[in-house]
């Protein structure tokens, strides 16, 4: 267990460096979108009484629970742990908002008041709309167009929104936890204690079933690091999406857009000369082929992380919705058929997404390793074609 | 409402689901047929699923974003 620790760190912090640049509040261009589209078209049909005073507090159920799924999937500017609906209480804290308008705004989000009221900062104005952006506007708050896409102003928004801040406390326990452990085997003589015990064998796995058969004995040291901290990134932020938290930073698109970045550099700034040379000009076919192949490959370097992004994206959120859609079975029913069979059914999915967050870590681990090694392969002879 | 978008969902999930169905299917037959070979044919076996799976999704993201 001899890998050196400083690129470790290294990593994780320009991870976090990083991804507040990619992770400002999530576009509304949900699959989900599409039912809260039913919402404005209800109200309009009760009359003209809804201006854009009225604020996400949709009558029945069936929207209400809707509104809340919608509310627990994107990212916030605000921890919100629960509400209560009675007395219109928040509880959870305010976040900081991070402007670029002409200069830097820092003001904490609960001048936005949930989103009722307009935070003011050195002179400017600012709302938070319904979709979790935040607007500029004139003092009254005024928000022009449509009620969901107003034609206001935007901000450069690079606030640490609930997404991360929670990437940052992932970080800062993996941190904390491996320079422990690293610690802890100086001490013990190269032996794991501990947490390392539960630890070692895992990140063993990651090198000896992931690392070492995908990039080959030479050159995996290189990619060891990068490979461990995205692995265990990754299964720490599923982990804590499924606590009652409320978290879903990988089920965020931006988020998994950096992490897939992040992969597409590393495979295309380490490649060698023989990645490229397949790619370009692939040995071995027709000469016509070849310019038919070259366009054809070019792609697959860009659909390859794009596929990590979709894939790692679509199976949290997709998890989220499901589970929360059967807790809310309880509220639809309303007896005890339904509870209890909301009971049975999210808990069996709970389990299943346990497992779903340690296959999903495994699965990008597992396949930008492959992407790795595909990058520098070495160059096969003739015979090894047949 | 816009029933083609949920035909088209359901018929994606249907293929990618035949998809790994087989590969897992397969994947059963393999391992019984070499049990000493389980490890190497379950990583064989995750990763054709996730790229099927992959697939899967985004076209699942084409049919229905609006």
């Amino acid at each position: 267990m001899v890998f050196s620790n400083k690129p470790l760190q290294f990593i994780v912090t320009v991870l976090v460096a990083c991804l507040p640049l990619f992770s400002s509040a999530n576009t509304p261009t949900d699959s989900v979108a599409a039912k809260t589209e039913a919402t404005p078209v209800e109200a309009t049909a009760h009359g003209e009484a809804t201006t854009h005073e009225k604020h996400e507090e949709p009558t029945d159920l069936k929207s209400k629970i809707n509104a809340y799924i919608n509310h627990h999937v994107l990212d916030a500017h605000e921890f919100s742990l629960f509400e209560d609906e009675a007395t219109g209480k928040h509880y959870g804290f305010p976040l900081p908002i991070i402007l670029w308008d002409n200069g830097v705004h820092i003001f904490s989000s609960s001048k936005f008041e949930h989103g009722h009221a307009v935070a003011e900062s050195n002179g400017n104005y600012y709302k938070l709309g319904h979709d979790e952006k935040i607007y500029k506007t004139d003092a009254a708050g005024t928000l022009t167009g449509d009620e969901h896409h107003p034609t206001n102003a935007k901000p450069i928004d690079l606030s640490i929104t609930k997404a991360v801040f929670s990437m940052m406390l992932v970080a800062l326990l993996m941190f904390l936890l491996f320079k422990g452990l690293a610690k802890s085997y100086v001490k013990n003589g190269g032996i794991a204690s501990g947490f390392g015990r539960f630890f070692e064998p895992i990140v063993l796995y990651v090198r000896d079933d992931i690392a070492i058969p995908n990039i080959g004995e030479k050159h995996y040291k290189k990619y060891m690091s990068f490979l461990l901290t995205v692995f265990f990134f990754i299964w720490f932020l599923n982990i804590i999406g499924l606590t009652p938290l409320g978290i879903n930073a990988t089920g965020n698109i931006t988020v998994t857009a950096c992490l897939a970045i992040v992969v597409f550099l590393i495979t295309n700034l380490t490649a060698n000369k023989n990645y490229w040379g397949h790619i370009f000009w692939m040995p071995g076919v027709p000469t016509p082929m070849k310019f038919i192949l070259a366009p054809i490959e070019l792609l697959g370097v860009i659909i390859k992380p794009f596929s990590l992004m979709i894939r790692l994206y679509a199976n949290i959120f997709a998890g989220h919705i499901v589970l929360m859609s059967l807790i809310a079975l309880m509220f639809i029913f309303k007896s005890w058929l339904g509870s209890s069979l909301s009971f049975l059914l999210s808990f069996a999915i709970s389990s299943i997404e346990i497992l779903v967050a340690l296959l999903q870590a495994y699965i990008f681990t597992m396949l930008s390793a492959l992407f790795f090694g595909a990058a520098i392969e070495e160059h096969h002879h003739e015979e090894a074609h047949h | 409402m816009n029933i083609p978008r949920i035909v088209g969902a359901g018929l994606v999930v249907i293929g990618a689901g035949i998809g790994i169905g087989r590969i897992g299917g397969s994947a059963m037959d393999a391992i019984a047929r070499q049990p000493e070979a389980s490890g190497k044919i379950q990583t064989a076996m995750l990763i054709a699923a996730a790229l099927i799976e992959g697939i899967g999704f985004a076209a699942l993201f084409a049919v229905a974003e609006n």
